[in-house]
């Protein structure tokens, strides 16, 4: 149930927010250095953090609650507990992946 | 039965499966979640393994076929994806025909305009000249 309606706000997210994004940082891209700068600027705030931290989690989130709903189109993982277990491991593998990538962003990338 | 199609000719005539483009849509979105599973790790791996962010160094990254061909189908396939999972959120909760029309025109315009213009700014990076 949670798993379900986080699909649908994470892809709402994603398709709002992640591709919004994604379009400014290719238009600064395009239009030079002041534009540039100011994504820049704009992305290491510490709430331009929080957004793109927050597209990492919908991202991971969407695409292992997507690969849930694929094997369910299939017809498996229809039994109880396994697809409680699948629902729980959307969640923790989400946090985790998105936690791996930001301390390695943040602290060790050179 | 062609491709998209959700029911066979007997569950057709017996009035099963969907009346209208259901199986296509059904099907597409599918589809290009595949594609974007594919593409979305590209562009997550391509991040950390640049050696930087910085302009210079994105700008040489989309300039090459190798980084610009990827985040071409990223962008079109990316706003389609996004398209037709919003189409299903507004068909879900918006149900008088005249609010459903106008969300759901809105939401092609978004999409083709945010798409166009994700790619013009590819297109310049990808085509033009790096000072």
């Amino acid at each position: 149930m949670l798993v379900s309606i986080l699909h649908r706000v994470t892809g709402a997210g994603l398709s709002i927010v992640g591709l919004a994004v994604l379009t400014w940082w290719l238009t600064a891209l395009a239009g030079g250095n002041d534009a540039y700068a100011g994504f820049a600027k704009a992305a290491g705030h510490p709430i331009g953090i929080i957004v793109l931290v927050g597209l990492t989690w919908a991202f991971f989130q969407h695409l292992f609650s997507g690969i849930r709903h694929l094997v369910m189109d299939s017809g498996a993982g229809f039994e109880l507990r396994t697809n409680k277990r699948f629902a729980i491991l959307t969640l923790v593998g989400s946090i985790l992946l998105t936690i791996a990538l930001w301390v390695y962003l943040l602290e060790y990338r050179p | 039965m062609s491709l998209g199609e959700s029911a066979t000719p007997l569950g057709k005539v017996r009035g099963l499966g969907s009346a209208r483009e259901g199986g296509e849509h059904w099907l597409t979105e599918r589809v290009t979640s595949i594609a974007l599973l594919l593409l979305g790790v590209w562009l997550i791996a391509s991040l950390l393994f640049l050696p930087g962010l910085d302009q210079r160094t994105v700008l040489e990254w989309l300039h090459a076929p190798s980084g610009a061909i990827p985040m071409a189908l990223l962008i079109i396939i990316g706003f389609k994806h996004a398209l037709d999972g919003m189409k299903v959120v507004v068909d879900d909760y918006v149900h008088e025909p005249a609010n459903n029309f106008a969300l759901n025109t809105l939401l092609l315009f978004l999409a083709v305009g945010g798409g166009a213009i994700a790619l013009f700014a590819l297109a310049r990076v990808a085509f033009g000249t790096i000072a």
